[in-house]
């Protein structure tokens, strides 16, 4: 493994004068299971570690039903599945948060890191797209806010510029009538990395019958976690049914460009987004009814 | 040469002071500068849990955690697991369920089974298979450690 | 089955001997060796898949701060194109030796190239990537059929099919040719009333231990070399450094620490002739680790294959021929085990008319290394499938079918030896009798399969000394590194013996210097062959002690006689003395009593296996999913039950693994694309029901108390019998593995 420094940043100020000053090889440290790896393993080439684990901002694990959740860049998976409130206003969150790795790596591992990661098939990325989720990130000239859907840029790449950090991620309360949920497909039960993954949330409207609104993603099937919009827009109204789905499923292929790679072949993910984005609106929808 | 970094840490209860280079891991301060070899590298990237060990009381793959950030913090230990004359019931649950064949991953099992027991008394057979989904076991085919873990949550939630 | 005899220690459950070191951390493993002044090794792999070396300049290596030396080929002796004779079998020692280090050519990704001594790991895995290598980069030839191709790239100028004696004129990838031929294939055929006939395809798989290899060596300043490591056999790395390094076994002592895990894959030598040189070089202890990624890319995985079997069978039910075709990938240089496969494929049938043709043959992958049974499970993919084809298509229900053709003793297996009494027909019953096998299983998409194995097992030598202690206990010494709670199987054989309690032996297993030789960890021999050797080194301790029991009581010999742990006085006399007693009066009766044994027994006895497994598969996703499984398997005599339960849970979960997801992923340029825990999916406990293991002991009448090895059948019956249960489920025959899901949607027509 290369040599690099550490820092433990004690301030978010410190972090982000570390940041600028270090330039591209100074990293964020956080939960560290895809950072430490990525540098043992050649792929990333960083020569200071700064680790903001003391870092107040970055600890925030705050739900309020009506303004929702701030949720810490630096929060570990299992702090955040610990909290039942949170599970009950975001299941397709936790739904991302209980698949991550094993519960060793769950208990290092946070949703922050896992966008910052910016891996095609982060799980937690399809879920806060779906929440509607807002990016805070600090860097040297103040904060700023940023949609998780245009967080990350390429695979491994990020909005994020230099000197600049995630702070926090915002989520909006959910509306009544609404809930979300979260899939991917591997083939293990466990420890895989999605070969296609499927987020959805969705408002009913009183009566549960008909769609309000909802949202689709899907990891792992372009080179970003896609938002798929036509998806999503062309099921508002619709009366809950396996053809209105089954739409929505289509559309979502439609918008999968795929790779074939050692985890899978580029059809099956296609095919796989239709079966996994029935599922995830299905699932979102019985929650709802339940 | 890489620089060295002066660490104090809580290592099965006693304090411990070390040094060690920012790249090392956990796993690496723990086999190679403290001789506390009962952690094992698998696979180094956090995909068999061998290593693991709990951190200020929660279960981590120590391939996974830099020697540095263990500043302060507290970790367990297989070596820390057993009083003086008697095994944890977890160990116990092992040896009488023949849960393990060659060992290797057993260390890494029974840390991952207390963290377990400790947050969960009475798992279910599910529960176990979740839990433990982290640790790769190749010669038991899981059977008898997934039997051992029921009968040690019996004995220790009794 | 014959009658149990009434055992006192045999078929009970002791705590294994090493337990509570290895549930505390204690037990000390190849890799936990510390010792002062060591230096760290690391090895430098080729990034292609097939290349020739142009130059490798190891200059700026040795510059950088830290580094201690680098080795290349160069530092091997010039190895000459001759035969070595191992023990386990003739090998060619260039091929040997070029498998350590490459000299004029790199044949697989990951093959070995230079390595590195310094002062810590990182430096040494810094200084690899200053070691300059210019590569001709060459065509690889990565599946077995394309490799046997004409105009396939060679990966050996010089090496020439060997069929049946002759020996071909022009090179080819195509190591050897076997048959095997018995009675009158087309006579047989022809009474057919049914033929199914199929092609099938394996991946490359790995066997999976989750220790990965290491070695430390130290040389003495008189030329003794140490070489502490995990090993399935420390003789066998005795034997193969020697080769290797040129050097008298005399002066190497080989160390087996605790091993993490083998089934097969670390009996070959790696990194410990590597470790040797570097600590030559540098005049320090050497310790030399694999990563994960090293243990995939550079160390034996099983071979891939492809396979077509024949089988006929009459309206009756009775099979009347068979016909089977192996081509097994050796990976880089010569040595699939399509031999063992051979040996194998039919063995559960009694078979009058049989042709078996085997190719070993040579591919841009790593050298395969033996894996649990190794050969058989390519083989019983086959076989086991067109078998349940044949069943289906008469209406016979499959188990039934396989008493009607079942192997008994007496009948002839294709290569030649007659079986013994065997156990073939028992596992078959007992699956049949299984609750399992009648429980309901009728929902959509869910299928029940069955399949049988077979695996020949292996004796070989063996030693054991007894050392009796004052106490009534015994030191046990011996040379079978334990992989799986064998130190108590094999103590608890002596103990049977003496009349003592497992318990009241200490089973240690020494290096090299120290206990007679002693082969191998595998072939499942372990507590069949060194069991053995502890059943004659406790019936050695047992004659010196009737005599001097016959001393203390001034009788002669024949006059005492030993039962239950009391030597007695038959004649005259009323003397008695327990053994635990006599032990204390050893010093009186002419000092200290030493046992010895050594075997090189030739009565292993097959093993057999017929498991049943519940299935459901996902149609949308082609997820199959394991509900349940039971597993048979005939032990012979379960020494240790818990220990006989847990190899067959074991091979069962591995074969599972094989069966579903497991193989090794290449890219066109042949590099391995999932050489990691992460992506080489190896069943976790979350992927699994129990593994309900049902012993039948049908008595191994080659070892005095009928044991049978245990180890590896149980690896052969779960990819059919995984495939014939997803064909109940969705009417497809699979016959590709793993039959992982997008192999499941293309059958489908999914995708």
């Amino acid at each position: 493994m290369q040599d690099f420094s550490y820092v433990a940043a004690q301030t978010l100020s410190e972090a982000v004068a570390l940041l600028d000053e270090n330039g591209e090889k100074a990293r964020i440290l956080a939960g560290g299971t895809d950072l430490i790896v990525n540098v043992r393993e050649g792929r990333r080439d960083v020569d200071l570690m700064i680790d903001v684990k003391s870092v107040p901002e970055v600890n925030v694990l705050d739900y309020d039903a009506n303004t929702g959740l701030t949720l810490g860049a630096a929060v570990e998976c299992y702090k955040i599945y610990a909290v039942d409130a949170i599970c009950d206003a975001y299941p397709g969150l936790i739904d991302a948060t209980k698949i991550i790795g094993g519960t060793a790596i769950q208990g290092r591992a946070g949703v922050g890191g896992n966008l910052c990661n910016a891996s095609p098939a982060a799980d937690c990325i399809p879920p806060l797209i779906v929440l509607n989720t807002t990016c805070v990130i600090a860097g040297p000239n103040g904060e700023r806010e940023l949609p998780v859907e245009q967080f990350c840029t390429a695979p491994g790449q990020t909005a994020l510029e230099n000197g600049e950090m995630l702070v926090s991620l915002k989520i909006p309360a959910p509306a009544s009538n609404s809930s979300s949920f979260y899939l991917r497909f591997i083939p293990r039960n466990e420890m895989d990395i999605a070969v296609v993954g499927a987020g959805a949330s969705v408002t009913l409207d009183d009566a549960k019958e008909t769609i309000v609104s909802a949202r689709i993603a899907l990891a792992a099937v372009a080179p970003t976690p896609l938002f798929a919009e036509e998806a999503s827009t062309l099921l508002a109204g619709r009366e809950v049914s396996d053809a209105a789905i089954d739409d929505a499923a289509q559309a979502a292929q439609a918008i999968a460009r795929p790779i074939s790679d050692m985890r899978g072949t580029a059809e099956q993910r296609t095919h796989l987004v239709g079966v996994l984005t029935r599922r995830a609106l299905n699932g979102a929808i019985q929650r709802i009814r339940d | 040469m890489a620089r060295k970094s002066h660490v104090q840490t809580t290592i099965n209860g006693e304090t411990v002071e070390f040094l060690c280079e920012s790249r090392q891991s956990l796993l690496e301060v723990l086999r190679d500068e403290l001789y506390l070899t009962g952690a094992k590298e698998g696979c180094n990237n956090g995909n068999c849990g061998a290593c693991s060990v709990i951190l200020d009381g929660r279960l981590v793959n120590s391939c996974l955690v830099l020697g540095v950030e263990t500043e302060g913090k507290s970790v367990e230990t297989i070596e820390g697991l057993a009083d003086p004359d008697k095994l944890h019931p977890i160990q116990d649950a092992f040896l009488e369920n023949a849960a393990l064949q060659c060992g290797i991953c057993t260390p890494g099992f029974i840390m991952s089974a207390k963290a377990l027991l400790d947050s969960n008394p009475n798992p279910t057979e599910h529960e176990i298979r979740y839990w433990l989904a982290g640790n790769l076991c190749r010669c038991t085919g899981y059977d008898k450690i997934v039997k051992a873990v029921m009968d040690a949550a019996k004995e220790t939630s009794a | 089955m014959t009658e149990k005899k009434e055992y006192k220690v045999i078929g009970t459950r002791p705590i294994r001997h090493d337990g509570v070191d290895k549930v505390t951390g204690r037990a000390l493993y190849g890799a936990d060796f510390q010792m002062t002044g060591l230096l760290h090794g690391r090895v430098l792999r080729s990034p292609h898949a097939h290349a020739r070396i142009v130059s490798i300049d190891t200059s700026r290596a040795e510059a950088y701060p830290g580094v201690k030396g680098v080795a290349t080929a160069q530092d091997l002796p010039d190895a000459e194109d001759r035969i070595a004779d191992l023990g386990e079998g003739a090998v060619n020692l260039k091929y040997l030796c070029d498998n350590i280090l490459a000299s004029d050519k790199v044949l697989y990704q990951g093959h070995a190239v230079a390595a590195v001594a310094a002062t810590s790991p990182h430096i040494a895995e810094e200084a690899c990537t200053l070691i300059d290598v210019e590569y001709e980069v060459l065509p690889p030839v990565l599946e077995v059929r394309q490799a046997m191709e004409a105009d396939a790239p060679l990966l050996h100028e010089t090496l020439k099919t060997t069929s049946m004696g002759e020996t071909a004129d022009e090179p080819s990838n195509v190591a050897s040719h076997i048959q095997h031929q018995l009675g009158d294939p087309e006579k047989g055929f022809a009474e057919a009333d049914i033929v199914v006939e199929r092609d099938f395809v394996t991946g490359t798989v790995h066997q999976g231990y989750i220790e990965p290899h290491n070695a430390t060596a130290h040389f003495n300043q008189d030329g003794q070399l140490t070489i502490w490591c995990s090993t399935q056999g420390a003789f066998t790395v005795r034997e193969q450094v020697a080769e290797i390094l040129q050097y008298p076994i005399s002066k190497i002592k080989v160390v087996p620490m605790e091993i993490g895990g083998g089934f097969g894959g670390k009996i070959s030598v790696y990194i410990k002739p590597v470790a040797a040189l570097l600590a030559k070089k540098t005049g320090k202890p050497v310790k030399v680790l694999m990563n994960r990624a090293d243990v995939f890319e550079g160390t034996g995985p099983t071979p891939a294959s492809y396979v077509r079997v024949k089988m006929g069978a009459t309206k009756e039910g009775k099979i009347t021929a068979a016909e089977a075709y192996l081509a097994f990938e050796g990976g880089a240089y010569p040595g699939a085990p399509v031999g063992p496969g051979a040996m194998c494929i039919f063995a559960p049938y009694n078979i009058e008319n049989v042709v078996i043709d085997g190719y070993d043959v040579v591919v841009n992958k790593p050298k395969t290394a033996p894996y649990r049974a190794p050969g058989a499970p390519n083989a019983a993919f086959g076989s086991e499938t067109v078998v349940d084809e044949l069943a289906e298509k008469l209406g016979i229900d499959p188990l039934e079918f396989r008493l009607l053709n079942g192997a008994k003793e007496g009948d002839r297996r294709a290569d030649g030896p007659v079986h013994p009494r065997i156990g073939c027909i028992e596992t078959v019953e007992t699956a049949k009798a299984h609750p399992h096998y009648t429980a309901p299983n009728g929902q959509k998409h869910h299928g029940r399969g069955v399949a049988s194995g077979y695996w020949f097992n292996i004796g070989l030598e063996s030693s054991v000394t007894i050392n009796v202690n004052s106490d009534g206990t015994i030191n046990l010494i011996e040379g079978s590194t334990d992989i799986g709670g064998t130190r108590s199987s094999i103590a608890m054989q002596a103990a049977e013996v003496l009349g003592i309690p497992a318990e009241s032996v200490n089973p240690s297993v020494v290096d090299t210097n120290s206990v007679g030789y002693t082969a191998v960890t595998g072939g499942s021999r372990t507590t069949y062959a060194t069991g053995y050797a502890a059943y004659e080194a406790a019936q050695d301790v047992k004659r010196k002690m009737i005599a001097r029991a016959a001393k203390l009581w001034e009788v002669d010999e024949a006059n005492v006689q030993f039962a239950d742990g009391e030597f007695s006085c038959i004649n005259g006399k009323e003397e008695q003395i327990s053994f635990r007693d006599l032990c204390g009066r050893l010093g009186q009766t002419g000092g200290p009593v030493v046992g010895s044994g050594t075997v090189n027994p030739g009565g292993a006895g097959g093993a057999y296996a017929t498991h049943i497994v519940d299935v459901a598969v996902d149609e949308e996703t082609g997820k199959v999913e394991i509900l349940r499984y039971t597993a048979v398997q005939d032990a012979g005599r379960a020494i240790h039950p818990s220990y006989v339960e847990g190899q067959i849970q074991g091979g069962a979960v591995q074969g599972i693994g094989w069966a579903l997801n497991e193989e090794y992923i290449y890219n066109d340029e042949g590099t391995m694309t999932n050489a990691s825990f992460l992506d080489y999916r190896m069943p976790t406990c979350l992927d699994l029901p129990m593994i309900d293991a049902v012993i039948v002991e049908v008595p191994n009448p080659g070892h005095p108390y009928g044991v049978r090895g245990v180890g590896e059948v149980p690896i052969v019956p779960p990819m059919a019998a995984i495939a014939n249960a997803i064909y109940d489920a969705i009417g497809i025959r699979m016959t590709e593995l793993p039959m992982s899901p997008d192999r499941l949607l293309k059958a489908m027509g999914k995708i």
